[in-house]
């Protein structure tokens, strides 16, 4: 593993066992987070995000298994020499004890229900860090508690931490689910769409929040999304996932500006305009494959108006496009036909181009 | 929390208040009973007419009933079982032992059922639940006096470990098994229930998030989830009751316990009215007593109630 990767999934597999049939929902992926980077995942829903992230945590259901593969994670159970431990290889109480919470935190999509509702916040944001002894004291606990509310803008903390959280409104709930993943000071923060749930004003704060968190802490940031508009101004690089793969990854500028495969288009074509110009808002056709019996070949040819002979035949290999860019399409095949992006797409990425040039 | 407890209080009363009124209706209609009974002479029932007011308008009898009952608990004379005594001496000096049963078998019952549907509830599908499952159907099919019979005839009979019958000067150890037998449904249906229950909370976003904290896993069932399956668990102790008491009027019999059980089908065989109604009332009481402190307890475990009842 490269000296600044802090964690690494290389060829991972995980199933779903349902009653006979095995339910294969990621399929191969690999992709890294560097140091201190926010790497966002984007895909549509059942596309494999929040199981990915589960495996990372140790969190598969009961009716899940891994495959082969492996998740490399950058550790230091001293706090003084780095390992690197295979996650995978773990059992629940290591992950339990020395992984969850303390060096790799989640935040989760709906804060009205990721609170316990008997429980003051408080003693919530707390919790971990008593269990992982990060502090000696519950003085000393309920004193990093308030610095902690105060940090992710929660005003009057010493009067909040006596609150439950029905006293508190969506965006506030989220702020303190923020809170309890940052109190044990991990590596990396994990937020499964933390913003889907919320009002589009307070989605931009509590982007707002993540970002300025991360410069504050220098914490790794895995952002999941469905919506490729969230994380523009908040990812550092991008990993593009359909039906259990990644289908594209590159860094932001590239994904952005010069994206490679049709799903990308796709998803790219289908954010709303920013500028609230009446452009046509696209939508991909068709829904992802049942991956209880995927598809031979990409398992995207059924849903692309690219889709060549070979796609419905044999998987397509992840091309190389830069140093950091990379797509698995056959239209990136050297004898492949030249293909381009939608016009619609075309005429975006020009105007966003224009738009940076002139700033 | 303390306004909200006075006026659950306040409710409670009113409610008692009401009970009394019914019955106190029935008595009037009750045929046979002593204030319409053809074979006393007229001069008895002039008696009776004078000691009672029974000549007076309706509400005004039942206001002398009500101070009756509420300055003296007074609730009349049997007419059969002890024929003369104040009805309130009879069922007070058996009123203890029934309580103090009916007590026992919950206890017993419910922190069996909390230890059962822990178990069962946070490991699923093992054959520890598959034990629990089987106890709890076992439980809730069986009728209690069923299983009075057979353990006063398999451990009281057979093997002489408890005595068949309930003794006076052994009320602890003599009161075993009527408990046992009592405490089996509410064993049986809080399992059920708490395991449906923790079942359900341990799914849930907030003990996931509290999973991905690190914290080890007793913790994480017994702080978040049997916490929180308890505020639902709580609102079956009100039903669980009615069937103690239900229950109490055979299992009584069975063991000869000199409780208000036996003590209501003794009254009920004899028309012994005033002892059926006052037991009644007292099994109201005893009733809205128990749903009181399910209301208090609420508040104590679900914040949600306390703050927003202004606590
Ligand atoms: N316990 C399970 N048993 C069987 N299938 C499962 C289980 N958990 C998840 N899946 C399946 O795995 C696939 C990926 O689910 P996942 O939750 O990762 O999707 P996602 O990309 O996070 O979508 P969303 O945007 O809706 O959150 C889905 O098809 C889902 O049905
Ligand atoms: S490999 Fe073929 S089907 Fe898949 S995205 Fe590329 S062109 Fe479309
Ligand atoms: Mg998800």
């Amino acid at each position: 593993m490269k000296e600044n990767r802090i964690l690494e999934v290389n060829h991972l597999d995980l199933s779903f066992r349902l009653g006979n049939e095995v339910n294969h929902v990621i399929r191969d992926i690999s992709f890294h987070l560097n140091q201190g980077e926010t790497l966002a995942i984007v895909g549509e829903s059942g596309s494999g995000k929040s199981v990915t992230t589960k495996a990372i945590l140790g969190m598969i259901d009961d009716n899940g298994f891994l495959g082969k593969g492996e998740i490399l994670f950058r550790t230091s159970r001293t706090g003084k020499e780095d390992e690197i431990v295979d996650l995978t290889k773990k059992d629940k109480k290591y992950m339990q004890k020395y992984v969850r919470g303390s060096k790799i935190a989640i935040i989760f999509q709906d804060p009205m229900t990721s609170l316990d509702p008997t429980m003051t916040i408080g003693k919530q944001i707390m919790e971990s860090m008593l269990e992982h002894k990060k502090v000696a004291s519950k003085k000393e606990a309920m004193a990093k508690t308030i610095q902690l509310l105060d940090l992710v803008g929660i005003e009057q903390p010493e009067k909040r931490v006596r609150q439950y959280p029905h006293q508190l409104s969506g965006g506030m709930r989220q702020r303190v689910v923020i809170a309890i993943a940052l109190a044990c000071e991990p590596d990396v923060l994990i937020a499964d769409e933390p913003t889907t749930a919320l009002d589009v004003t307070i989605q931009s704060q509590i982007l707002e929040l993540i970002k300025d968190l991360q410069k504050k802490t220098g914490v790794s940031i895995i952002f999941i999304t469905h919506d490729l508009g969230v994380v523009a101004n908040v990812a550092d690089r991008v990993a593009v996932m359909y039906a259990g793969k990644i289908v594209e990854e590159g860094l932001a500028s590239e994904i952005y500006y010069d994206p490679r495969h049709p799903y990308t288009w796709g998803l790219l074509s289908s954010i709303p305009s920013l500028d609230g110009q009446d452009e046509e808002i696209y939508s991909i056709p068709g829904t992802p494959p049942n991956l209880i019996d995927p598809p031979k070949g990409d398992a995207f040819a059924y849903r692309s108006e690219y889709a060549l002979e070979i796609d419905f035949e044999e998987q397509p290999p992840m091309f190389q496009i830069s140093d950091t860019h990379f797509a698995a399409s056959w239209l990136l095949h050297p004898s492949a036909p030249k293909v381009d992006m939608p016009l619609v797409l075309a005429k975006r990425i020009a105007a966003f181009n224009e738009r940076r040039s002139q700033e | 929390m303390t306004k909200f407890i006075a006026k659950r209080i306040l409710l409670s009363l009113a409610t008692l208040f009401v009970i009394l009124f019914i019955l106190f209706l029935l008595l009037q209609f009750m045929p046979g009973s002593p204030f319409n009974d053809e074979k006393l002479t007229a001069a008895q029932q002039a008696v009776l007419m004078a000691k009672y007011g029974l000549d007076k308008p309706f509400f005004i009898r039942f206001w002398i009933y009500l101070q009756n009952v509420v300055l003296r608990g007074d609730f009349g004379i049997s007419y059969a079982i002890k024929k003369d005594m104040l009805v309130s001496g009879i069922v007070i000096a058996r009123l203890g032992t029934s309580v103090r049963i009916g007590l026992q078998a919950l206890l017993l019952g419910v922190s069996l059922g909390v230890l059962f549907g822990v178990i069962s509830g946070s490991k699923r599908n093992t054959w520890m639940d598959s034990m629990a499952t089987v106890a709890a159907v076992i439980g809730v099919s069986i009728p209690s006096y069923v299983l009075a019979l057979v353990l006063s005839f398999v451990l009281g009979y057979k093997f002489r470990i408890f005595s068949i019958t309930y003794q006076v000067d052994q009320p602890l150890w003599s009161s075993i098994l009527p408990t046992i037998a009592l405490s089996f449904f509410v064993m049986a249906q809080t399992t059920r229930f708490l395991r449906t229950e923790l079942i359900e909370v341990l799914a849930s976003d907030y003990v996931k998030l509290v999973d991905a904290k690190g914290v080890a896993r007793p913790k994480v069932i017994l702080r978040h989830g049997l916490r929180n399956a308890m505020i639902s668990v709580i609102t079956i102790l009100g039903p669980l009751t009615v069937n103690l008491m239900t229950g109490s009027l055979v299992v009584e019999r069975v063991y000869g316990i000199p409780g208000i059980g036996s003590l209501l089908v003794e009254g009920i065989q004899v028309n012994d009215y005033n002892v059926i109604i006052m037991i009644a009332f007292v099994y109201s009481a005893l009733y809205i007593f128990v749903n009181l402190i399910v209301d208090i307890l609420y508040g104590v475990i679900d914040p949600r109630i306390r703050v927003a009842k202004g606590g």
